[in-house]
């Protein structure tokens, strides 16, 4: 049996506009239509799509903070808002832009009060505690209060404090934004090991389209509250993410340059964007076509947006 | 001081009016607080007048308009504390505001006329109209009281202002500007004539009181509007009330300075 | 009933780390707790300048307003102690944090209560205490058990009204949030009416905050009693030992109206 299913799932907000002083308008918006999925146990999961296309809805829905309009959903064969207690003791989240840990206190703390909260037994919190502190090198900052942490040490603090009671799913919303090259590789090879080595099941929505090349066995993309795309990442980029485009800083400006198997797309004085087709040409190639027409200054490879790849799947899929 | 200075002040006032009127749900909310404390206020010292028909030379009507005027001025000069400087000065934002043409004093004492301005009318005068429509308040009968009354208000505000400012400032030396917000506000509760009237005090509580600048926050501009101050007695008033803002103000502006100065030699 | 003493002895963790943290900054919290003394010790001095000009207020003497001043601030100090950082849920609704709340193992009220634990609050409780000891010490009271009983049973009474109309308004915060200040009228407004004799004040405001919003239950009606007075408004003398009833019922209506919140919360998303 999965482990998470949704079955024809939507959810509508009701928003109030202020018209006028003490005016309001109802105005009803779909966040989320027609949602049908399931997520086997082991997966690792990206769930990805613009801002605005219900994937936070649909995170919240499944961890029991929104009850869905239509639909069913069950996770780990609990009905979320109705088992919520029950579901939290088998759910880790965390929401890479929100502080759970307790402000005030220093971070051992937060993580005892937390094994309390989440009826740990002392010697599993142990053992537990000293392999997060190992895999998250928690050491040099466990007992600095949380208002006092970088960003990279608060987020490893929080996937500590969503690791302690060993749970069977991992809910991350976004949880690499903001950090550093060095602090988010070390965020996904952590989320790697505890997928390996513990099994956990991870659900995470990102921007990051590294973070679902190094992680994601499967992704989902939303857009417009509709799944528009469900398989793995390299068929995802051999279809749509095939298009690379190279920005080149020429000595003077110039018009748009000719060359073998790129077209430009975009002109800004002596900056140009190149377009061009992985399979057809490299950087290499293009560069050096670039440099027999041109000074060359400065150089740069744009790796597709997540945004790009869903617009054009988006285009593709609309009947 | 130039025209353009002026200009500049005329600007910053406007915007500390724009600031708070963009949250009229907020006034709406702070108007009915007000007014309900206002009727418990009222109702507890006209609960004095069933004894006695006089006290310190108020009858009822005149306590009554006491309590809604003080009501009034709550927001107007800021009766339970502000921090806005403290925070500007504990975050480092003051740093910024030293390199501008203006003096950073000056330019948030201009904010805060147009603050207090909006704080007036939108803050004031609706919990005092609900006073005069359900109790008999004493009024001023001649335009020139009003136009006192007005001018003492304005005071008011400087001398609240100036300070609030002190209290602030002491960021500069300390992390605890809440602490000292704190004991700023208690002063300015009991020795401006918030609570009571200064008259009902003792004698000694009382004459404590006027060696202080915080009747000149409250009380003073209350004794003109329900007429306890007459004639001559209101340009005592004025004057009075023009002396703590000039001294306020330049206590304000030297302690300012030393705390630039330390900011300057220590590092922020 | 163990799922009660787990949460207390979670509670009791949460409060000792608090504490723990809060003491690290001793001048902070020395000048913030003698401030809340003294910001507290305002409203006394108010009723002690009246009572300097008049003998009594609405028949009742300065010791008797004293006991009324002192059991209302010490209900309301408690309670403020426990969940005075209530007036901050708004800001927690608004920024999305109650989401947090949803995905913990507890019961949410019970993670809002214990959310925060500013021990500088005692400074109000101290005050209370002191002028608790005046007005016991000043009234020569005819102690007899059902006196003492009811005396014993006011402060917690009013811990648990205060507590239950603190989170009843701040429910409205799940619709707006700029309903806070307005409900500042019924927490603090309510504090301030408690500590007067009620029967000083207007019917329409005694019916509405004393009754309705059960303020009088807090300290007018179990002070008649324990001080042997005839109430001046003459109303029936059960009510004089009824504010436990009250407080539970309090309590009951408070946890329906945060149940039915949260159900919105959830249904409506935020």
């Amino acid at each position: 049996m999965p482990l998470i299913e949704l079955e024809g799932v939507a959810k509508d907000f009701v928003v109030h506009r202020s018209a006028g002083l003490l005016r309001r308008d109802r105005i009803t918006v779909q966040a989320v239509r027609d949602l049908t999925f399931s997520v086997e146990r082991g997966t690792i999961l990206g769930y990805i799509g613009p801002n605005g296309a219900g994937k936070s809805t649909t995170v919240k829905m499944l961890t029991g903070i929104l009850v869905p309009t239509a639909g069913r959903v069950s996770v780990g064969g609990l009905v979320p808002w109705d088992e919520r207690i029950a579901l939290a003791r088998r759910i880790g989240v965390m929401f890479g832009q929100r502080v759970q840990l307790w402000w005030d206190l220093p971070l051992v703390d937060s993580l005892e009060l937390l094994r309390h909260m989440y009826r740990v037994p002392a010697d599993r919190y142990r053992h537990t505690l000293a392999s997060l502190r190992e895999a998250l090198e928690l050491d040099p900052f466990i007992r600095t209060p949380v208002r006092q942490l970088s960003l990279g040490q608060r987020i490893r603090g929080e996937l500590a404090a969503a690791m302690l009671h060993d749970p069977e799913i991992l809910f991350l919303d976004e949880p690499t934004i903001g950090l550093d090259v060095v602090a988010k590789q070390r965020v996904r090879e952590f989320l790697i090991r505890a997928n390996r080595e513990r099994g956990v099941t991870v659900m995470l929505t990102t921007h990051d389209l590294a973070d679902i090349e190094r992680l994601c066995s499967r992704i989902l993309i939303i857009d417009h509250g509709r799944l528009i795309y469900d398989g793995d990442v390299n068929a995802l980029k051999e279809r749509y993410g095939t298009e690379r485009v190279l920005v080149v800083d020429l000595e003077e400006p110039q018009g748009p340059l000719e060359v073998e198997g790129g077209r430009v797309i975009k002109v800004e004085g002596p900056r140009q964007w190149i377009a061009f087709e992985r399979a057809r040409t490299n950087a290499a190639q293009l560069a050096a076509a670039v440099a027999t027409r041109a000074n060359l200054r400065d150089l740069t490879v744009e790796e597709p947006e997540i945004d790009d790849v869903v617009r054009r799947i988006y285009l593709e899929t609309r009947p | 001081m130039g025209l353009d200075t002026l200009r500049l002040d005329w600007e910053l006032a406007r915007r500390g009016y724009a600031r708070y009127a963009a949250y009229p749900a907020a006034t709406i909310a702070g108007v009915f607080v007000n007014t309900v404390f206002g009727f418990m206020r009222a109702f507890i010292l006209l609960a004095l007048f069933e004894q006695r028909d006089h006290i310190a030379g108020y009858d009822a009507s005149a306590t009554v308009t006491y309590v809604w005027l003080g009501q009034a001025l709550i927001m107007t000069i800021y009766i339970f504390g502000w921090q806005d400087l403290a925070l500007r000065i504990r975050s480092g934002d003051i740093a910024g505001d030293l390199i501008r043409p203006v003096h950073p004093l000056r330019a948030s004492l201009a904010f805060d006329l147009g603050r207090a301005l909006y704080h007036a009318i939108y803050r004031g005068l609706p919990p005092l109209l609900v006073g005069a429509l359900v109790f008999r308040l004493v009024l001023p009968a001649d335009p020139l009281e009003w136009l006192a009354f007005v001018i003492s208000v304005g005071l008011a505000i400087v001398v609240s202002y100036g300070f609030r400012a002190i209290y602030n400032i002491v960021a500069f030396w300390t992390t605890d500007h809440r602490g000292a917000m704190f004991l700023g506000a208690v002063a300015v509760n009991l020795f401006s004539g918030f609570i009571v009237p200064v008259a009902f005090f003792p004698d000694w509580l009382a004459a404590l009181a006027h060696a202080t600048p915080f009747p000149s926050m409250v009380q003073l501009p209350i004794d003109i509007f329900i007429g306890r101050a007459t004639g001559g007695e209101v340009l005592g008033t004025l004057a009075v009330q023009l002396v703590w803002a000039v001294v306020l103000l330049v206590i304000a502006e030297r302690l300012f300075a030393f705390g630039v100065r330390r900011l300057v030699v220590q590092g922020g | 009933m163990a799922e009660l003493r787990e949460s207390l002895s979670l509670y009791r963790l949460l409060i000792a780390a608090r504490v723990r943290a809060q003491l690290q900054y001793r001048t902070s919290f020395a000048i913030e707790t003698v401030a809340a003394f003294l910001v507290s010790f305002l409203d006394f001095v108010a009723i002690l300048v009246i009572f300097s000009n008049v003998p009594q207020l609405g028949t009742w003497s300065v010791a008797q307003v004293a006991l009324l001043y002192a059991l209302a601030t010490l209900s309301f100090a408690f309670t403020d102690l426990v969940i005075g950082h209530l007036d901050g849920f708004p800001a927690l609704i608004r920024d999305g944090n109650f989401d947090l709340m949803l995905v913990r193992p507890k019961g949410t009220l019970f993670q809002v209560i214990t959310g925060d634990f500013q021990l500088r609050r005692l400074g109000r409780v101290a005050q209370a205490l002191l002028v608790l000891g005046y007005a016991l010490n000043t009234l020569a009271i005819d102690w007899t058990p059902d006196r003492a009983l009811v005396l014993a049973l006011t402060v917690p009474s009013g811990v648990l009204i205060y507590g239950s109309v603190w989170v009843a308004v701040i429910c409205i915060a799940f619709w707006t949030v700029e309903g806070r200040e307005a409900a500042n009228a019924f927490t603090y407004g309510g504090a301030f009416l408690a500590q007067y004799p009620m029967n000083i004040f207007d019917r329409w405001l005694r019916r509405f905050l004393g009754y309705f919003v059960p303020m009088a239950f807090i300290a007018y009606f179990p002070a008649l009693h324990v001080l042997g007075k005839t109430d001046p408004l003459g109303l029936p003398a059960v009510l004089q030992v009824a504010s436990p009833v009250v407080a539970l019922a309090a309590a009951v209506v408070a946890s329906t109206v945060w149940r039915f919140a949260v159900r919105h919360y959830q249904s409506a998303g935020g």
